[in-house]
């Protein structure tokens, strides 16, 4: 249980890892617009041509990044067959009784493909496999400072983000030795069906809530005695400032919109 | 005389909540604590000595009675939030559980919590940061995540925790309670060297003889009651009154109260170990001059 890591995060050196993680959420979002932008063959290429390129300057291997696909493959799958057998265009590939495909459904077949592959691995690359859970906390509470105007608590948001991440291999660790020390006194996790399952863990979930709650007391007094008031009047250790080499990915990613635009309406191979 | 650093005047405490004729923990207790004393606070489990250091910070109000923090009341309610951040400053807290005062998921991070509470401008936060990790020898783990760190690694960082807001007097309420021997002795080492080399006062909390050996001073607490107060050769003379409250002094400083009491004429106070196999060493000397 020592050897836990939560998230995606892959420790690495590059460019991706050491932008400013405010920035690299702000790309995520637009990344996302921009791979809706895609209408034709050649923007299509450029969008999976711009996923292989952030994969390449995150120095990520390529497998681990299609290990992370693996959980989607049938996702893709489906939404691929769905539009294969659905869409109905003009070109007639094949036909038999009242199944028909098109031409057209297999494009938008692969389209759909390249889209959804080049979503994943491009938020990915930008945000979990290149930035720590806290880091990305701490700028997303960055991000919404703004609405503290409007007295939103983003400060607490943040806070409990920070310690829901701090526990995590805490409570991992207790429920492991809670199950062990149920085990030694017969209690039986891995038989049964999924209602006997479930019912055997409602004795590690007590003991575990209870102690979770024990927890959570301590840490308030501790948090009160380091002089948590919350976040009215804190400093942080490490500020970011936001460097010149971290504005250029936001002209980047600019033009990366506008290039798909063009693309668009260059109207070059298959238009959807 | 002048004021002590911390003087607590007829402290009684009840906790409420359980039933209304609970007894109460403390009974008119009385204590002072002065500037760089090491005092350690004995006790068998329910005597008190928990709620004792809760009141000194203030995390629990006294049902009655006084307790002064360099000369300032800190028993008044409503107390303003500054004052309140002031008295945690000056006097902070090292608990039980390492697991469970442990904020960040970066150890640097966690020891930054506090001073970044109080307000301390960035640059000063790095430096006391690296300074406070040096002084309790984990520097090298800054960047490491704190769940994989040994439970007397972990203790010390929270230490580190508590020296990062400058404290003049740091409470350690069983902080050796769930660790090794090897961790136990890491964190007491540490614990001893903030006092002499720093100054800090020590209020160590605990129930392990050994540990409150290495003390200037040892409160006894019994049923909420101070019993015995003075230097530890002092305390350990009083063997049978620690007995009644379910205390049992070092087996070396045992040792040497039996073979005083077969006979055997050893001089000299003994306390830790050491003590034990010098006096010992110096008996036999004796006899084969």
């Amino acid at each position: 249980m020592k050897g836990i890591s939560f998230g995606q995060y892959y420790p690495a050196r590059s460019p991706l890892h050491s932008l400013d993680p405010r920035v690299k959420i702000i790309l995520t979002l637009l990344y996302i617009v921009c791979s809706f932008l895609c209408k034709n063959v050649l923007s299509y290429a450029l969008l999976l041509l711009s996923a292989l390129l952030l994969v390449a300057l995150g120095r990520i291997p390529l497998r681990i990044v299609l290990r992370g696909l693996r959980g989607v493959l049938f996702v893709l799958a489906f939404t691929a067959l769905l539009n294969v057998f659905w869409t109905s265009g003009e070109v007639l590939l094949f036909e038999w009784k009242f199944i028909k495909i098109y031409l057209e459904g297999i494009y938008s077949a692969v389209f759909i493909m390249i889209r959804i592959a080049a979503l994943i691995i491009g938020t990915g690359m930008l945000m979990t496999y290149t930035t720590t859970p806290i880091a990305l906390t701490n700028a997303i509470e960055d991000l919404l400072s703004p609405l503290k105007k409007l007295h939103v608590p983003v400060h607490t948001f943040a806070m409990m983000m920070t310690i829901a991440l701090r526990f995590i291999p805490t409570l991992t660790e207790e429920t492991d030795r809670i199950m062990t020390a149920q085990k030694a006194r017969g209690a039986d996790f891995s038989s049964g069906g999924l209602i006997a399952r479930a019912k055997a863990l409602i004795p590690v979930l007590i003991p575990l809530f209870v102690s979770a709650f024990n927890r959570a007391g301590d840490l308030a007094t501790a948090m009160e005695c380091r002089c948590y008031h919350g976040g009215e009047g804190r400093t942080r250790m490490n500020v970011r400032h936001m460097r010149f080499v971290d504005v250029i990915p936001l002209f980047l990613i600019v033009a990366f919109g506008a290039a798909l635009i063009v693309f668009n309406i260059l109207a070059i191979g298959y238009t959807l | 005389m002048a004021e002590p650093f911390i003087k607590i005047e007829n402290l009684s405490y009840t906790y409420e909540e359980e039933d209304a004729n609970a007894s109460p923990v403390l009974k008119e207790l009385s204590l002072r604590i002065e500037k760089g004393e090491f005092v350690a606070v004995l006790g068998h489990n329910g005597s008190g000595k928990s709620t004792l250091a809760k009141l000194i910070n203030m995390i629990l109000l006294p049902t009655s009675g006084k307790i002064f923090v360099k000369g300032k009341d800190i028993t008044i309610e409503n107390m303003r939030d500054e004052e309140l951040l002031e008295l945690r400053k000056t006097v902070g807290m090292v608990f039980q559980n390492p697991d469970n005062q442990l904020v960040a998921t970066v150890v640097e991070d966690d020891v930054a919590f506090g001073p970044e509470n109080l307000g301390v401008p960035s640059r000063k936060i790095r430096e006391r940061v690296d300074r406070v990790l040096r002084d309790v020898g984990m520097l090298e783990y800054a960047k490491h995540e704190p769940h994989r760190l040994s439970g007397g690694q972990k203790q010390r960082i929270a230490i580190a925790g508590v020296l990062a807001m400058l404290p003049e007097c740091i409470i350690f309420d069983e902080s050796t309670a769930m660790l090794d021997p090897l961790g136990r002795r890491d964190v007491m080492s540490a614990i001893e060297k903030l006092n002499r080399e720093q100054g800090i006062t020590v209020i160590m909390i605990t129930h392990y003889m050994e540990e409150a050996a290495v003390a200037d001073r040892i409160v006894v607490l019994d049923d909420g009651k101070m019993i015995l107060d003075g230097t530890p050769s002092f305390v350990f003379e009083h063997e049978d009154r620690l007995r009644e409250c379910g205390l049992a002094i070092p087996q070396g400083t045992e040792l040497i109260h039996k073979l005083r009491r077969a006979g055997i004429s050893l001089e000299g106070e003994c306390v830790t170990l050491e003590d034990c196999a010098d006096l010992i060493e110096r008996s036999l000397e004796n006899k084969g001059n």
